[in-house]
């Protein structure tokens, strides 16, 4: 059975856990370093990427991690989870694990009031996904080796090697399209 | 309930459930919102004034100035929430036009309307309200709530309304569970709900929407003990800017919320915080100063 980490320190954590038990994988709680022992993938979940990034780097979790997605870990950001794992985020640096060739911008649409729920095409899948976008950043820019897997005018959702992200919370919904395509094809 | 109002209420109910975990801050300027953000807070309330000031002055206390709302809003990243006076459907109209991501109506203002609380399905903001027991939790949530916050007894420093509220609110969801379905007909009628949203807690064993614990909240063990007791999050008003050092208790209170099952971690973050803010022994209250008591 493959063990599904899921960086537990705040956010949409339980609904990942769901997912992933949902899907007969074993989710693991992640919130310190013993817990990333024998993880066959990592997810990082939505919330605020400024206090989640900021436990990764006070716990010294940061480190390990990086460490074991550029080993080839297989790991999934979605919405803060995905401005964490960006290479460079528009006007603000880079996030804490800038591992994934994209530009990011954050809070893109607006304030709450501009939060959305939209049904996208998924060629990979080829079917329509819905998609939950909650103060959602986007993707401005991606690098010729990043794989664009759903768009909605720009990228929401990228595969680079062993690192997904999408924007949006497909862990909102009651489809399951995401967490298997993560679970069964980038977690090997 | 139309198509649109149901899914706008689905996304609101969504930001509540990105924060759980989280910690929600009062502050009165944009450099305590920075303070706030750099600790790792959630999200911020922007207010006027601190519940532990408000009740000093004992003045009517209303929706703070759109003014300081936007430089708080300006200041952070992170969602801004700000308070409404119970049933002031017009600042609550105010701070929709401001953009604000999440109102708070508020028995820690004066109240507006001592028989309504705000039609709060009228509005494309999300909303939190308080609640100290399962029936205002489920009334509010009834009126368009996407979130609950334990009332608790705010700017006392006090943690212990907060306990008794989260504690009455699992008894009774678990009250409500063990019933059937005829007796729950009953109980929905003697809390003033639909039997549809009690039917619908009780076969969750939770509340339908997020419910952080508030109100006294003042060190890290007190948001530690809240989340112990089943909250899934916690805001802090008064505690951290009328304590000595803000920024090392914002921090302190942020990391307690997150390792709240581990003593060991619990006791190096609890280390040499420096003074907390004076707490108020609520025995000296007399039933008029409880804002806790207001709205129902």
């Amino acid at each position: 059975m493959k063990t599904i980490g899921v960086l537990a320190f705040q956010g949409g954590v339980i609904e990942h856990v769901k997912k992933i038990e949902e899907l007969g994988a074993k989710p693991q709680l992640v919130k310190k370093e013993e817990d990333l022992k024998g993880l066959d993938g990592l997810i990082l979940p939505g919330g605020e990427s400024t206090t989640i990034g900021k436990f990764l780097i006070e716990t010294g979790l940061k480190d390990h991690i990086l460490k074991l997605i550029y080993e080839g870990m297989p790991v999934w950001g979605t919405c803060a989870g995905a401005i964490l794992l960006s290479k460079n985020i528009k006007n603000q640096g880079s996030g804490v694990l800038p591992l994934l060739s994209i530009v990011i911008e954050r809070n893109a649409y607006g304030s709450q009031l501009d939060s959305f729920k939209k049904e996208v095409f998924v060629p990979k899948f080829n079917i329509g996904t819905e998609c939950v976008f909650i103060r959602a950043p986007r993707i401005v820019e991606v690098a010729e080796d990043v794989e664009v897997l759903a768009e909605l005018e720009t990228p929401i959702a990228v595969l680079q090697k062993n690192i997904l992200a999408t924007t949006f919370h497909p862990e909102l919904t009651s489809q399951n399209y995401w967490h298997s395509f993560f679970v069964e094809n980038v977690v090997k | 309930m139309s198509e649109i109002v149901n899914e706008r209420y689905e996304l609101n109910k969504n930001l509540a459930q990105m924060l759980k975990g989280g910690v929600i801050m009062d502050v009165t300027s944009p450099k305590e919102a920075e303070i706030a953000e750099k600790a790792g807070a959630v999200a911020v309330m922007a207010l006027q004034k601190v519940p532990a000031d408000l009740r000093k002055e004992g003045k009517v206390a209303r929706m703070a100035d759109p003014k300081i709302i936007l430089e708080i809003k300006s200041a952070v990243s992170i969602p801004v929430m700000a308070k409404v006076r119970i049933g002031h459907f017009v600042e609550a109209q105010i701070l929709e036009a401001l953009g604000i991501d999440y109102i708070d109506e508020s028995e820690v203002l004066t109240p507006a309307d001592e028989e309504h609380h705000i039609d709060k399905w009228k509005f494309k903001a999300a909303f939190v309200c308080g609640a100290r027991d399962l029936g205002e939790a489920l009334r509010r949530i009834q009126e368009g709530a996407s979130m609950i916050r334990t009332k608790g007894e705010a700017g006392t420093g006090n943690v212990v309304e907060a306990v008794r509220h989260l504690r009455r609110i699992n008894k009774q969801i678990s009250y409500a569970a063990s019933l059937s379905d005829d007796e729950l007909y009953a109980y929905a009628k003697e809390l003033g709900v639909s039997y549809e949203l009690l039917k619908k807690t009780a076969d969750l064993k939770r509340l339908p929407v997020v419910n952080f614990a508030a109100g006294g909240i003042a060190t890290p063990a007190d948001a530690a003990l809240m989340m112990q007791l089943g909250a899934d999050g916690v805001f802090v008003g008064s505690g951290i800017f009328k304590s000595k050092n803000p920024e090392k208790r914002a921090r302190a209170i942020v990391m307690a919320t997150a390792y709240y099952n581990d003593p060991k971690i619990l006791a190096e973050i609890s280390y040499d915080l420096g003074e907390e803010m004076e707490g108020i022994d609520l025995r000296n209250l007399s039933e008029h100063e409880f804002l806790s008591l207001r709205g129902n």
